[in-house]
């Protein structure tokens, strides 16, 4: 299978966006974002890791909470937040914050889907509080940073790469 | 300098904005501290403390011609900073291929 290019841009000085595309109609697209049985079937699914919580209030003002954990070693990631904006099937606006947050703040994450052709281009533009936010979880990602909750991701994305 | 400190230091000159952009004007070539301070309202003094934040940062050095001592940009310190951005996107690809394969069976199921 023929894979879609993802792109991930720095925008202004506080925002990353990513693009993808997908062949599919933009409502299955919407619906894998928003009904907890199809989240749990991609997003972390990484190896080793299950996601025991995946509850979402998909509606204006509801709440979302999303665990994942690594029985072997015993890990735990959580991170939730609140829909802002819900307009099926093409926008979801929803904050965003880690239990262990090694940011400053939450992230305002937009999504936008648009459709062409049975094909969706899906944009997530994810929001930080100030540039140095920004710079902060950007900084966390590198082999040398030292958040606990982001070695562990880190250790999953080479797992994740090497496996395939 | 440890790596850690090292990147510490990166960051933190990046976090602003006036150092950013003279990042920006030195990737297109080296240039003087008097040529540097023209597109900002600030005084030479100012920018030379900004400048200084980024030479510690290792992100620009100076030249050696006489009185000018040019500043130039070290690119190898931003390719390093700019690795997280392949790492989050490695992260995001697999996230991705997983939800190709549940829309391709949400598509079938659909057309059976």
């Amino acid at each position: 299978m023929k894979r879609e290019q993802l792109r991930i841009t720095k925008s202004g000085d506080r925002e990353l966006v990513m693009t993808r595309d997908f062949a599919a109609p933009r409502q299955l697209v919407y619906d894998a974002h928003t009904k907890p049985d199809l989240v749990r079937q991609w997003l972390g699914g990484l190896p080793g890791w299950t996601m025991p919580v995946c509850d979402m209030d998909v509606r204006v003002g509801g709440k979302y909470r999303w665990v994942w954990r690594n029985e072997t070693e015993g890990a735990e990631m959580g991170m939730g937040g609140v829909y802002r904006e819900v307009k099926a099937p093409e926008r979801l606006v929803t904050t965003e914050r880690f239990d262990e947050a090694w940011y400053p703040g939450e992230s305002l994450n937009t999504l936008v889907l648009v459709e062409q052709g049975g094909r969706t281009t899906l944009t997530q533009t994810m929001r930080y509080e100030s540039a140095a936010a920004r710079e902060a979880v950007i900084k966390s990602g590198m082999k040398e940073g030292v958040t606990v909750s982001y070695d562990r991701l880190e250790d999953l994305l080479t797992a994740t790469t090497t496996t395939r | 300098m440890q790596a850690t400190q090292r990147l510490d230091a990166v960051f933190a000159a990046l976090a602003d904005p006036t150092r950013r952009a003279i990042i920006a004007r030195l990737a297109s070539g080296q240039a003087s501290v008097m040529q540097l301070a023209e597109p900002f309202a600030m005084s030479q003094p100012a920018i030379s403390k900004h400048l200084k934040v980024l030479e510690r940062a290792g992100l620009i050095s100076r030249g050696r011609e006489a009185q000018r001592r040019p500043r130039r940009l070290e690119a190898k310190r931003l390719e390093e900073a700019d690795e997280w951005l392949e790492r989050y996107r490695q992260l995001w690809e697999g996230n991705y291929q997983r939800l190709d394969a549940l829309l391709d069976n949400l598509k079938e199921r659909k057309s059976r």
